[in-house]
């Protein structure tokens, strides 16, 4: 990274609990005033990482630097880095104000600072005028609003978030994703995210790690891990993708030749893969690569017949039976052409040997 | 049909209550208040007014043993919350699963035992032969045997003892209801141990500390064994003279008003703990 | 504070000594009470003298067991008697408390709950005279007027075992309040829907519920009333429960047959506690 100073640092970071490795030699660097999202699957060891910079575990092995200084050692209440928990942990016996104030208090700003500071960053974050509200008087969204106030008013260096939108209904979710990207821009703060939700990660992030088994399979931006995860593993998690286990059976070059285990033949065209013939791979190919209609010409282009109709508004698809009986999901562009498609219909599906992805099968 | 069978329903279940609670506990405080105020002026003659109360007033040994007894009970109280909080809290935050269950029953089992065989307990561990005295002499920190029953500490000890486990176990409750993340939320905001138990913990606990504080100091007012026991005959508790005015000297015109008094003593300190924690009486003491 | 926060380790050291000099505290009296049972000698205290299961089967005085002493005996299925009697009754009026406040809306229901509340708040001293009052100026009003005897008015066990149904009621409401309050109704409409009864739904769908709470709140009502001293001594007649006899062998000087009392009352204490809170783990 071109970045001089990097706020947050992790240098083969590892958590063993008893026999059992949460967290496995991770190292990144999240440069100041990004937006570093952690997704991977529950249990994966990214909740851990995450209490670990905040100061909730201490690590087996490895270096945590945030501004050049390393944190081991160093008490949760020491650290420049603060956190919005799961359910937020508002305290419910004071009230909006009080709660906002509560770093302030603890080290010692006069009162009347505390009480200007308070309104001011309560109107960064919209909420003007709530400081005598008590907790359970305030909306879900507001909750968020006051809990990420709280920290922002103690200026921290990294703000950590653990899942916070995890708790909302699906429209403010996706109201409030757009809204913290935008309140992380305003503040300028580093902050690292936590999320096992894709579409989070990939709307709010400048770069994202994908996580799983305790190590990060991939860190990039949120279009590279889309379009070109550098594992099976990121291939299947980001995103849609169909899943179809092959064999090699002729490698020229960057194009590789690959029947289905149902016998249907495919050309991908996947540089530096190390596949090699006779191998066991896996291809990732998602939805919205897929081409439907057209005529029997190309390459990848097979016929089949629409084996049901997905309808889910801008996000419907078909799932497609070729003459094999392997199935591919295809992604219905809602252009108004494919409106009267029928279960039973014929149809073709091509797609671009560029758009598939290939991985050596697993225990291959 | 159907509203008139549970009309019904509802009268055979109110039935019992009324009962219970009007012919065991709203006629006999009316009647103990209607004895406290009369007078006997001759064999079963008697005349309303407020003399007992009056004698109560002026004899000091009365007053004073009823000031003693209630600021007895207080300091029982403070010392039980001080002594237990801690307790609870180790149990609430800082122990899970098994041990959390065997440290919560080992609390539990000595108050499944009567009071009096605890309190016959103290008395062979504190007497001048007992088994703390011999500790002591053998170990030559005393040079003959020490009496260590009969007096004040050994009397709130034995209070403080007997009531803990009402401490705990509300406070116990309310602070297992306590979420971590609150308290790792205030360190992560800059709080040090102090602040945080000051500003998180105990404002949470509140319910908690006001229901076991009452039903403590309950306990010490209204106890009779422990101070006699271990206070010996002179150990000047309000219930010991309820006792002596009614079983004894069978003045029960006075023994009604001494009980009425304690009564009041006791709702009123009740009273006034719930309205300074702003708790209700069903809140803090209708959750068991 | 708690394990995620690090703590100097002298202070959790700290924090782990009290701890474990609280439950000796704990333990102490009621560890001595037992071992002193064993004592081969006239007085529970040191020293020791050597071990002797006398305090419990001896036949010859000065040891005279538990178990040959006529007055423990008495007394323990005196209490057993009163015991089962305020189980009794205030599981059944528990109950109908429960559905009373948990099915029913109606006026004064808050001021009634207090009211129910109250007898926790009360001093079990003044609980007890207050009874002895009333029930003695009735039965004066009564022999006045008809010229018989009311002995059940006076103190005696129909006193006693209403002294204490008069406050463990409100321990068996609470109890048994809490299960129902955990009854889905749906149930019970469901069993209606099937054609059941009204009552014959309650009979067979919700009591069965309630088991646990009902045989909980049983269980400590009994160790309740067993162990009850200070309302029992205001209403106490001839025939004296346990504490009572014990509290005045007491006070003419201990003996190691207390001792083994003790143990005894330890022993059936710990095991009806463990009793009541395993029905209530099954509530979850």
């Amino acid at each position: 990274m071109s970045v001089p100073h990097p706020d947050l640092v992790c240098s083969d970071l590892t958590k063993d609990f008893d026999a059992f490795r949460a967290v496995d030699h991770v190292s990144f660097e999240v440069p100041q005033g990004s937006f570093f999202s952690i997704l991977g699957p529950s249990g994966c060891g990214k909740t851990t990482l995450l209490r670990m910079i905040a100061g909730f575990q201490s690590p087996t092995s490895g270096d945590l630097r945030i501004k050049g200084k390393s944190m081991i050692g160093v008490p949760p209440n020491k650290r420049p880095v603060s956190m919005v928990f799961q359910h937020l942990a508002l305290f419910p016996t004071m009230n909006i104000g009080d709660n906002v104030g509560f770093g302030l208090r603890q080290r010692g700003v006069a009162k009347s600072e505390i009480k200007t500071r308070v309104a001011e960053v309560l109107e960064r974050v919209g909420l003007p005028g709530v400081s005598a509200r008590r907790i359970d008087q305030i909306s879900g969204g507001q909750k968020q609003r006051v809990a990420i106030a709280r920290c922002m008013v103690l200026e921290p260096d990294v703000l950590l978030l653990d899942e916070p939108l995890g708790a909302l209904d699906l429209k403010l979710r996706e109201h409030m994703k757009v809204e913290l990207k935008s309140l992380q821009a305003a503040f300028n703060t580093t902050f690292v995210y936590i999320t096992h939700d894709q579409s989070e990660a990939l709307m709010m992030s400048d770069n994202i790690a994908v996580m799983n088994n305790g190590q990060f399979e991939q860190i990039g931006t949120p279009h590279d891990v889309y379009h070109a995860p550098s594992s099976a593993f990121v291939a299947g998690f980001v995103g849609d993708a169909n899943k179809i286990n092959a064999k090699v059976s002729a490698v020229n070059g960057a194009v590789l030749t690959l029947i289905s285990d149902r016998g249907s033949e495919m050309k991908i065209d996947a540089p530096a893969n190390g596949l090699s013939v006779g191998q066991s791979a896996q291809v990732f190919l998602r939805p919205e690569a897929i081409e439907l209609g057209g005529a029997d010409d190309g390459v990848n282009v097979s016929r089949g017949e629409v084996d049901s109709v997905l309808f889910n508004g801008a996000n419907s698809s078909v799932t497609v039976k070729d003459q094999t009986g392997d199935f591919l999901k295809v992604a219905l562009p809602q252009t108004g052409r494919f409106a009267n498609l029928r279960k039973g219909d014929s149809v073709f599906t091509r797609w671009d040997p560029k758009q598939a992805r290939c991985y050596p099968a697993p225990g291959a | 049909m159907a509203s008139d069978t549970s009309r019904l329903g509802f009268y055979l279940l109110l039935a019992p209550i009324l009962l219970w609670l009007v012919i065991l506990i709203i006629l006999p405080h009316i009647g103990l208040f209607i004895v406290s105020i009369s007078e006997k002026i001759g064999p079963r003659e008697y005349e309303t007014g407020f003399d007992n109360y009056a004698a109560f007033f002026g004899e000091p040994l009365y007053w004073r043993t009823f000031a003693r007894t209630a600021i007895m009970s207080i300091l029982a109280t403070v010392l039980t919350l001080i002594l237990g909080f801690p307790i609870a809290y180790y149990i609430a935050k800082l122990t899970r699963g098994r041990t959390k269950t065997t440290l919560f029953l080992m609390c539990m089992i000595p108050f499944w035992v009567s009071e009096l065989v605890r309190t016959f307990g103290w008395m062979i561990l504190l007497r001048e032969t007992g088994v703390i005295s011999n500790a002591l002499q053998y170990l030559g920190l005393v040079d003959g045997p020490v009496e260590m029953l009969y007096n004040d500490a050994a009397i709130m000890m034995g209070l403080v003892y007997t009531s803990i486990l009402f401490m705990v176990v509300p406070l116990v409750t309310t602070l297992d209801s306590l979420d971590d993340s609150l308290i790792e939320a205030g360190y992560d905001l800059g709080g040090t141990s102090t602040s945080i138990m000051r500003e998180i913990v105990i404002p949470h606990a509140m319910p908690g500390i006001v229901s076991g504080c009452i039903v403590v100091f309950m306990l010490s007012l209204g106890n009779y064994l422990t101070p006699i026991l271990l206070g010996g005959k002179d150990s000047l508790w309000f219930t010991g003279m309820i006792y002596t005015q009614f079983i004894t000297r069978f003045n029960w015109e006075l023994g009604s008003a001494f009980g009425f008094l304690l009564l009041a003593l006791s709702s009123l300190v009740v009273f006034a703990g719930l309205k300074l924690s702003r708790q209700s009486l069903i809140e803090t003491m209708g959750r068991t | 504070m708690i394990p995620t926060v690090p703590q100097p380790s002298f202070a959790k050291w700290c924090y782990r000594a009290y701890v474990t000099a609280f439950f000796v505290y704990l333990a102490l009296p009621l560890t001595v009470v037992c071992v002193f049972a064993f004592n081969n000698s006239v007085f529970p205290s040191l020293p020791w003298e050597g071990f002797t299961l006398a305090w419990f089967f001896g036949t010859e005085a000065p040891f005279i067991g538990v178990f040959h002493e006529r007055a423990i005996i008495r007394s323990i299925g005196t209490s057993a008697f009163v015991a089962t009697w305020v189980s009794g009754l205030a599981v059944a009026v528990g109950t109908c408390n429960a559905f009373l406040f948990v099915r029913h809306e109606f006026r004064g229901k808050g001021l009634l709950y207090m009211l129910m509340l109250l007898p926790l708040i009360i001093p079990g001293v003044i609980l007890g005279i207050s009874i002895l009052v009333f029930s003695s100026s009735v039965a004066n009003t009564l022999e006045d007027a008809t010229g018989l005897w009311f002995d059940g008015l006076r103190p005696g066990l129909i006193l006693v075992i209403l002294g204490q149904f008069s406050f463990i009621t409100t321990f068996a409401t609470l109890v048994i309040s809490a299960r129902l309050q955990k009854f889905d109704p749906s149930l019970e409409e469901a069993a209606l829907n099937l054609g059941a009864s009204k009552w014959g739904a309650i009979r067979q769908i919700t009591l069965p519920f309630l088991t646990p709470a009902i045989v909980a709140s049983a269980v400590v009502s009994v160790l309740m009333s067993f162990e009850n001293f200070n309302t029992t001594l205001m209403l106490v007649g001839s025939d004296s429960p346990l504490t009572i006899t014990m509290f005045d062998k007491l006070k003419q000087g201990s003996t190691p047959v207390l001792n083994a009392v003790s143990l005894l009352l330890i022993m059936v204490s710990a095991v009806l506690g463990m009793m009541s809170l395993l029905f209530q783990g099954r509530k979850r």
